[in-house]
């Protein structure tokens, strides 16, 4: 753990330079940041995240696939101004989904990310910076992310902006001649507001822009083919180099009479691909006692097809672009989850001032409405769609001090 | 070409004015409707947007690997800065 958060600090500065130093140097965003840093105005302070650490186990089962690993959090402050904070996670997959059983056999693979954070606090203005890497033997990601929010208003109003930029690169197990690249840019808006004593109201804009090789190398569509015994083929996929997308969303949450809170959130997405997609989520927190937490909660998502996605094409290389990835076609999910924590408090003047131990899990439903169970039989293009269930589940330990 | 390059220029000029807004603080004459001594409901943890950091990143991480849309979802951040 120790080694990979040095491993981790030393990549952060040898990843970062070149990028921050284009950003620093070449964008408004930089001249934005001086105005900001030099402008300020003397004002009461803004407050640093809370120390905490926190150990999660999670679980995923869905489709065939099974992912599960730790999770852990560290975060401390340095003095009044500064706080730090990393995190190491791994993904330990095995199995197969639909989209591999079809076409190849059961693999098992390990993913890795770990993540080094800087916040720094300047009267009412809290700045942070964060490096990401995360590693599986066919792919490597290192991202950086630059946030600043201030609290302005008599600190009703807290305005955030960031940006990030990643860099992957993929390559294909079995094939030691593919390499390919992919870079990303995000860009994000968001005002948290508060509306009354009872209700807090946040707005989220992002922009996420990518280049490069955007498909995953291992997918494949699916087209006629009379020579084949099942009376299709497949091919492998081909995307555009680019694709920008532009994510809004709304939230609330409002405090009821009895220590219990309602939150929601609406989200609208769309992208240069024609991917459409609204989300919608409604929980509900309840208390018992000072020491249990109950949340319930549920959340839909619908989306429209990408441009170039089909379950089935008419024959090889029909267009220039082609897609059989379910995550590109028309579908909808509808999830429910349920939380409970236990919240030990301590003596203020203790150094443990909290604990908690939480459980949460999700129950989520996949419905496809262009995307066929090739593995079912049917005449070709009359399958069966393809839907299935999976189950998510968090197990946690937090303690603040 | 000239429309282009004007609305670049004025989305710059808003850009900047923002960062230089928030900046200075924004000082305005603006009173607080929600007084500091009011916030005690809004400082409460089970009103915050990500109480649980690491549980929140793994849910979305979840739903954006197995979904199109990606971005602007879990909340805006900030609070009320009354913890």
């Amino acid at each position: 753990m120790v080694l990979a958060v040095v491993a981790a600090v030393i990549n952060m500065f040898r990843f970062v330079l070149i990028p921050l130093k284009a950003i620093l140097l070449s964008s408004t965003f930089a001249v934005g940041c001086l105005l900001v840093i030099g402008l300020l105005a003397p004002a009461k302070a803004a407050v640093l995240p809370q120390d905490r650490s926190d150990v999660l186990y999670h679980s995923y089962q869905g489709d065939g696939v099974s992912i599960d690993g730790p999770s852990i959090l560290l975060r401390k402050k340095i003095g009044n101004k500064v706080s730090i904070s990393t995190n190491y996670y791994v993904d330990s997959i095995s199995g197969a989904s639909i989209d591999v059983r079809a076409t190849a056999s059961q693999y098992r693979e390990e993913r890795t990310e770990q993540s080094f954070g800087v916040d720094f606090l300047h009267n009412k203005t809290l700045m942070n910076v964060k490096y990401t890497n995360s590693s599986e033997n066919d792919f490597e990601a290192d991202s950086i992310y630059l946030g600043i929010s201030q609290d302005f208003f008599g600190d009703l109003t807290t305005v955030q902006m960031s940006y990030s930029r990643g860099e992957d690169d993929i390559r294909r197990t079995g094939d030691e001649t593919f390499f390919e690249e992919a870079s990303r840019q995000k860009v994000g808006l968001a005002l948290t507001q508060i509306a009354t004593k009872n209700l807090i109201l946040g707005v989220h804009y992002e922009n996420v822009s990518d280049n490069g090789f955007l498909n995953n190398p291992y997918r494949s569509v699916r087209f006629i083919d009379p020579d084949a015994a099942r009376g299709f083929s497949f091919a492998p996929e081909v995307y555009p180099n680019t694709r920008s997308s532009n994510a809004f969303s709304i939230s609330a949450n409002y405090y009821l009479p009895y220590r219990a809170a309602l939150f929601t959130e609406i989200r609208t997405y769309s992208d240069t691909w024609g991917i459409r997609a609204t989300n919608a989520k409604l929980g509900y927190v309840h208390t018992f006692g000072d020491d249990w937490i109950v949340e319930l909660r549920t959340r839909f998502y619908q989306q429209d097809e990408a441009d170039f996605y089909q379950d089935l094409f008419s024959r090889e290389n029909e267009f220039n672009f082609l897609a059989r990835d379910k995550e590109l076609s028309s579908f909808n999910n509808i999830s429910a989850g349920l939380s409970v924590t236990y919240e030990k408090k301590f003596s203020e003047t203790a150094f443990f001032k909290k604990a908690t131990m939480n459980y949460e899990i999700d129950h989520i439903r996949f419905d496809y409405d262009n995307f066929r169970n090739v593995l079912a039989e049917g005449p070709v293009g009359e399958e069966p769609l393809f839907s299935f269930s999976a189950n998510v589940m968090k197990v946690f330990f937090s303690i603040w001090y | 070409m000239k429309n282009r390059i004007r609305t670049k220029t004025m989305s710059k000029i808003a850009m900047l004015s923002l960062f230089a807004c928030l900046g200075s603080g924004c000082k305005t004459t603006i009173e607080p409707w929600v007084k500091p001594y009011e916030r005690s409901h809004l400082a409460d943890p089970i009103m915050s947007f990500g109480r649980n950091p690491v549980a929140l990143a793994y849910a979305q991480h979840v739903f954006e690997a197995r979904e199109g849309a990606r971005g602007a979802e879990g909340g805006a951040g900030g609070g009320c800065g009354c913890n």
